[in-house]
């Protein structure tokens, strides 16, 4: 705070008798609030400017062919302090890697954003989506289709 | 029949009818001068900046559920509401909202009656409407409310007495008690009872707040130390008349400060009765503004304001009145 934002409204507790001045000053005050604009953002109508680096939703990336960048190397299920991500993988004829099933249970997720720093190819990344919500609490166990097209569904 | 029943049936109708809708706005101008005070805007959602809240709050109200405790005193538990709203109603009838008008040629006073002792009148029935404060406190079978319907009581017997001595002053200076009369002694704006009686004008303004149990006084709902006093066990309508009943006095005591201090419905330009109604809502909006800068004094504190300060220096200035008014009458 800065000194001018004080009000001394006394000085010595012991002091007895002059209310008048405190509370005139204590009346300006108020009414130079009055006039000011006030400071509350209006939640659904307006919203905040999130950081740079907020970690919300996650995401899984796709490449130029559309296909998961992801080849199911388990780093981030390993590196993930709350067990919140599941994966097989599954391998083609060439040896490429697939995920056959990769889930994201949001609820036990923290948002520490370990698995996006983990993550080799940068498959999977956090978005800025702090807004979600659902009837049941198994529809927030996120399935490769949810997590592809995160976003979409609360359009943020 | 027309000049003594019809008449005055429709002007109650009238009166009561847009005072009430008034009453009702200034709940919304308290919530929103309060929270403009505080940086923030009030309400917002319902209707162009919360313009309907008073309705949403009434449809709110009618839908919850009744709730009587088991130790509570039912009869009294139920009465309480009515006598604080029925009581605070009345007080309209008295107060001169503008000049006598012509309408299909019959004259027509802005107001309801004309006693001869209108003031007393509103005194008294401002005293018995803290019955229902008193009794609902009491009725409710809770310590918290109990208390909040002691301090009422205790509130009433301290601040009605500086009250009703500045109120005497004016009296004296007017020479009548017919509330009036008092508009009609302050034509012009120099005549104004604020400028002759300056201290009586302060004296009245804060005891009051202090009678309206409004917030450097409100010692009956102290929400820090009470929750929230003497309606804590009340819910739905039945709050909603406490309510309602606090807003109806504070509209009475702007009203009065009008009729008392601030020549009434006179003016120039504007007609009588958007004058009244614009001077109502200054005091109103200073009432408000009072709340959102002072905090709520200590209980033993607002005592001793009452008895070592106010109650002298009311005292002081019904003598000096006096003096005055026999020097030169």
């Amino acid at each position: 705070m800065e000194k001018s934002d004080i009000i001394n409204v006394s000085k010595n507790r012991g002091e007895k008798g002059n209310y008048v001045k405190p509370i005139l000053k204590g009346l300006q005050f108020t009414m130079g609030n009055f006039f000011k604009k006030p400071v509350t953002i209006q939640y659904p109508d307006q919203k905040t400017v999130r950081s740079q680096r907020w970690r919300g939703l996650h995401k899984l990336n796709v490449d130029e062919k559309g296909e998961l960048k992801c080849v199911a190397c388990g780093l981030c299920a390993a590196v993930c302090p709350s067990q919140a991500i599941t994966i097989l993988a599954r391998e083609d004829e060439g040896g490429t890697r697939h995920p056959e099933k990769f889930e994201v249970n949001e609820l036990r997720c923290i948002f520490c954003g370990f698995c996006q720093d983990a993550c080799p190819k940068s498959a999977i990344s956090l978005t800025k989506i702090y807004e979600y919500v659902n009837y049941n609490r198994e529809d927030f166990v996120f399935d490769i289709s949810i997590l592809k097209t995160t976003g979409e569904k609360w359009n943020s | 029949m027309t000049d003594l029943l019809i008449i005055p049936i429709i002007k109650m109708l009238v009166i009561f009818g847009v005072c009430l809708f008034f009453v009702a706005y200034t709940t919304w101008i308290e919530r929103k001068a309060l929270g403009h005070f505080q940086l923030r805007y009030g309400p917002m959602r319902v209707g162009y900046h919360g313009l309907l809240q008073p309705l949403a709050d009434a449809v709110k109200n009618f839908f919850k559920e009744e709730v009587v405790p088991d130790n509570a005193d039912r009869a009294v538990f139920l009465m309480a509401p009515v006598i604080s709203i029925s009581f605070a109603v009345m007080l309209l009838a008295v107060i001169p909202f503008g000049p006598a008008m012509t309408i299909f040629g019959k004259r027509i006073d802005l107001y309801l009656a004309n006693p001869s002792i209108g003031i007393l009148f509103i005194l008294g029935l401002a005293t018995i409407g803290s019955y229902g404060t008193i009794l609902g406190g009491w009725s409710s079978g809770n310590k918290y409310g109990y208390m909040g319907g002691l301090r009422a009581s205790a509130m009433i017997i301290s601040y009605e007495l500086s009250l009703a001595f500045a109120v005497l002053s004016i009296i004296m200076v007017t020479g009548s008690f017919s509330l009036v009369d008092m508009v009609a002694a302050q034509q012009h704006f120099w005549d104004w009872n604020i400028f002759r009686e300056p201290v009586a004008f302060l004296v009245f303004m804060i005891s009051g707040i202090a009678e309206l149990n409004r917030t450097p006084f409100d010692m009956p709902e102290a929400e820090s130390e009470l929750c929230c006093g003497y309606n804590i066990e009340y819910s739905s309508m039945k709050f909603s008349l406490f309510f309602l009943a606090e807003y109806t006095h504070l509209f009475v005591f702007a009203s009065l400060v009008t009729t008392l201090f601030l020549g009434g419905w006179h003016g120039p330009v504007l007609p009588g009765l958007v004058w009244f109604f614009v001077k109502t809502f200054a005091v109103i909006f200073v009432c408000i503004w009072i709340r959102a800068t002072i905090p709520r004094l200590r209980y033993d504190k607002v005592m001793k304001l009452e008895w070592k300060f106010l109650l002298p220096v009311a005292l002081a200035n019904v003598i000096a009145t006096g003096v005055v008014v026999a020097l030169l009458g």
